[in-house]
C-alpha cells in the first residue's frame, strides 16, 4: 500500500511537472512517410518554441480517411491534387493569409501557382512537385525515348513495366491519344483500354507493378518503365553504372504537386503560419530537397542546384515540360467506366 | 459441472472478428454508394455485375480455380510421397526432415516469395547459372508457370502434415495383416493404406485449396501482374477502385464457392470412410 501511494505520489509530481512545461504551441503535423529531413523540425522548436508532433501517412487515401473520420487533430497536412481538391470542396482547409508567410509569397516559382484545382493557391502551399514520365536503360534502347510510343514498339518484347494504377496510367495513356487528361468519355477511354490490351497481345509489356519496378530498373530487368519522377530520381540514385534516365514524353504527361495545408478545425492557425513559411525558407527547402530528392518549387533551391542535377528532368522539369503536363481532377464519381475498362485491360 | 463458460471469449471473439465482418460484406455487397455520399440498397445488382464487364471477372474466376486445381493436384503429388516416406518406421531420421518441412514457415510467406523473384527474374539466381553455361536465358519471372511454382512453394507444407500425421497414426497392424493374408506392396496401399488415408488427403486438399483460390500479392510479385486472380480484382475494389461494394459482392460470392467445394469434399469424405481417422 505504501508503495503504491509513493507511485502515485510521483505520477502527480510529473503529470504538474509535464503540465507545467505545456506552455508551448503544439502543432500537429501529417505527412507521407520518409517525406522531411527530420532534422528541420528540430531546427523549427529551436527557432520558435513551437513543439512539433510528427505525424506519417503511407497513402493519401488513410490521411483522408483519417482527417474526415476525425481519427485525429491535425494543423498541418500534406495533400495531393486530387485529394487536396475533395478537401477543398468539402471546407476542410483554411486560407493561407501570405502576410504570415513572406518566403512562401516571394520563393516559390512562378509556374507553381496556378493549379487549376487552387487557382492562386488560397489554400495550399507547394512543398514538393514531380512529374510523370518513363524511366530506361540507355543501354537497353536504341535512341533517347521521347514519345509514349517507344511504349508500344514491338522491338521490345517484355521489356516495359506499365504502371499498377488504374488512374494514372489510363490518364497518361489519354494524353498519348491526345485527349483531356481527366476525360470520362466512354469512347475515349475504350480507346486507351483497346491500345493498353494491343500492348499486352504483343507481348511488349513485362509486367504491371509499382513499388517493384524501381528496383528491377536498377537491376536491369527490363528496358522502360512508366514512372513518378520521384521514384525515378530514387532509381537513378541507386544506379551505380548511370545507364538510366528519365523522360516525359513529347505528347505531355500528368504533374503534380504535394502542398502543406491548414485544416480547418485547426487552433493554432499562427504556428502553422510560422511552419509553413519556415519550410519555404531557401536554406530549409535546400535541406528537404537533399533529403527526399524530388523537384523542389523554392526559386533559389533550383537555382543552385548542381549542374548534373540541374539538366535532370526529374528533379527540374523546367517550364517547357511544364506547359505540357496537366493536373488530375477528383472524378471520385464517375471512377466506375475506369474501373470497369481497368478490369478489361488487367484481366 | 457447467464449462460453457469456458468458450465465452472465442465466441467474443467470434462475434467480433467474424459474424460482424461477414455482415458488413453482406451489407455492403447489396447496396451501392451514390453520389451524394449515401447508400442506396440494390439487391443483387452488384453480385449481377459479377458475371458483366465482358466476362472479365468470369474469366479470372476461371484462372483462379484453375490454377488452384493445379497447385492443388501438384502438391498432392509431390505431398504424399513425402509424407509417407516421413512416415514410415524405418526412415530414422524423419523429425529432422519434419521440421526442415515446417522451417520455411516459421518465415513471413511476403519474404519468402520476395526471395523467390530474386530468383526467377531475368539477371536472377537461375538465369546466372543458366547463362554462365551458355544456355539462353530463361523467361521465368511474369509467367503463369511463376504463380504457381509460387503457390506450390507456399502451401506444399499444408499438404504434407494432415497427410503425415494420419499416416503416422495408422494402426499398423492392419498392414501386417494385409501382408500375412498375402497382398504384395503394391496391392497393400492401394487397398489398405490409400483408403486409410483419404481424411488426411481430403483435408490436405482443403488446406491448399482454399488460400489458393484467394492467393494474391504472390501473382502480383511472381506473375508481374500479367495473370490478376480473383484476390487480386477484389484487392484492386477496396484498394483503389474505392468501390467496397463491388469488392464485398465479389468476395462473399467466393466465400459461396469456397462452401460448396468444402461441402462436397466433405461428403466426398463421409462415403468413403464412414467416419474416418484422426485428421489434422
Amino acid at each position: 500500500m505504501k508503495k503504491l501511494s509513493c507511485m502515485l505520489a510521483l505520477v502527480l509530481a510529473l503529470a504538474t511537472l509535464t503540465g507545467g512545461m505545456a506552455f508551448a504551441t503544439t502543432l500537429t503535423v501529417y505527412n507521407s512517410y520518409d517525406y522531411i529531413d527530420e532534422d528541420v523540425l528540430e531546427q523549427f522548436t529551436k527557432e520558435t518554441g513551437i513543439e512539433v508532433e510528427y505525424v506519417m501517412f503511407t497513402r493519401q487515401e488513410e490521411m483522408y480517411t483519417q482527417i474526415t473520420t476525425g481519427g485525429g487533430k491535425y494543423d498541418i497536412i500534406f495533400p495531393s491534387d486530387y485529394i487536396l481538391e475533395r478537401l477543398i470542396k468539402e471546407e476542410r482547409l483554411q486560407e493561407i493569409d501570405y502576410e504570415q508567410c513572406p518566403n512562401a509569397k516571394e520563393n516559390i516559382l512562378d509556374s507553381m501557382w496556378n493549379s487549376d484545382y487552387d487557382p492562386g493557391n488560397v489554400y495550399s502551399v507547394p512543398y514538393m512537385w514531380g512529374t510523370m514520365g518513363i524511366l530506361y536503360n540507355t543501354e537497353m534502347v536504341e535512341d533517347e525515348i521521347t514519345s509514349w510510343d517507344s511504349l508500344f514498339d514491338s522491338t521490345y518484347q517484355r521489356d516495359v513495366f506499365m504502371l499498377d494504377s488504374m488512374r494514372d496510367m489510363m490518364g497518361l495513356m489519354l494524353v498519348y491519344l491526345g485527349y483531356d487528361i481527366n476525360s470520362t468519355d466512354e469512347a475515349e477511354l475504350a480507346e486507351v483500354r483497346d491500345l493498353l490490351i494491343k500492348q499486352k497481345d504483343d507481348n511488349i509489356v513485362q509486367g504491371y507493378l509499382v513499388d517493384e519496378v524501381k528496383d528491377k530498373m536498377v537491376g536491369g530487368e527490363a528496358a522502360m518503365a512508366v514512372m513518378w519522377s520521384g521514384d525515378a530520381m530514387y532509381a537513378m540514385d541507386l544506379d551505380e553504372d548511370g545507364v538510366l534516365a528519365y523522360s516525359v514524353p513529347e505528347e505531355g504527361s500528368n504533374v503534380w504537386i504535394d502542398a502543406m495545408c491548414v485544416l480547418s478545425n485547426s487552433e493554432n492557425y499562427e504556428a502553422a503560419m510560422q511552419f509553413i513559411d519556415f519550410m519555404c525558407r531557401p536554406d530549409i527547402a535546400k535541406r528537404n530537397y537533399d533529403y527526399i530528392h524530388y523537384a523542389s518549387p523554392i526559386k533559389q533551391v533550383v537555382e543552385t542546384l548542381p549542374e548534373e542535377e540541374a539538366e535532370n528532368v526529374a528533379v527540374n522539369p523546367g517550364d517547357e515540360v511544364l506547359e505540357r503536363c496537366y493536373f488530375f481532377h477528383d472524378l471520385m464519381d464517375d471512377m466506375d467506366i475506369y474501373n470497369t475498362y481497368w478490369m478489361q485491360i488487367r484481366s | 459441472m457447467k464449462r460453457s463458460y469456458f468458450s465465452a471469449p472465442y465466441a467474443v471473439w467470434m462475434v467480433v472478428f467474424t459474424i460482424f465482418p461477414i455482415v458488413f460484406v453482406g451489407l455492403y455487397a447489396i447496396t451501392t454508394r451514390r453520389a451524394d455520399g449515401n447508400d442506396l440498397y440494390t439487391g443483387l445488382a452488384n453480385i449481377g455485375n459479377i458475371f458483366g464487364n465482358e466476362g472479365t471477372y468470369m474469366k479470372v474466376l476461371w484462372r483462379s480455380l484453375s490454377l488452384a486445381l493445379q497447385c492443388t493436384a501438384i502438391c498432392l503429388l509431390l505431398g504424399y510421397p513425402c509424407a509417407y516416406f516421413l512416415a514410415s518406421k524405418d526412415f530414422a531420421k524423419h523429425k529432422t526432415l519434419y521440421v526442415l518441412i515446417l522451417l520455411p514457415m516459421w518465415m513471413n510467406f511476403l519474404l519468402r516469395t520476395y526471395a523467390s523473384m530474386g530468383l526467377l527474374e531475368r539477371n536472377g539466381v537461375i538465369n546466372s547459372i543458366v547463362t554462365a553455361l551458355g544456355f539462353k536465358r530463361l523467361e521465368l519471372i511474369g509467367t503463369q508457370g511463376a504463380v504457381l511454382y509460387g503457390m506450390v512453394y507456399n502451401y506444399l507444407p499444408f499438404m504434407i502434415l494432415p497427410i503425415h500425421t494420419v499416416l503416422k497414426k495408422m494402426d499398423q497392424r492392419v498392414i501386417e495383416a494385409a501382408q500375412d493374408l498375402g497382398a504384395n506392396p503394391v496391392r497393400v496401399f492401394y487397398k489398405v493404406t490409400l483408403p486409410l488415408s483419404i481424411p488426411g488427403i481430403i483435408s490436405g486438399i482443403t488446406m491448399v485449396f482454399m488460400p489458393s483460390v484467394t492467393t494474391f500479392a504472390i501473382s502480383g510479385l511472381l506473375g508481374s501482374g500479367n495473370f490478376m486472380l480473383i484476390g487480386d480484382v477484389i484487392e484492386t475494389q477496396f484498394m483503389s477502385a474505392n468501390n467496397w461494394n463491388f469488392g464485398s459482392a465479389l468476395s462473399l460470392f467466393m466465400t459461396v464457392l469456397i462452401l460448396i467445394s468444402i461441402g462436397l469434399l466433405n461428403r466426398m469424405d463421409k462415403s468413403k470412410t464412414g467416419n474416418g481417422g484422426g485428421k489434422w
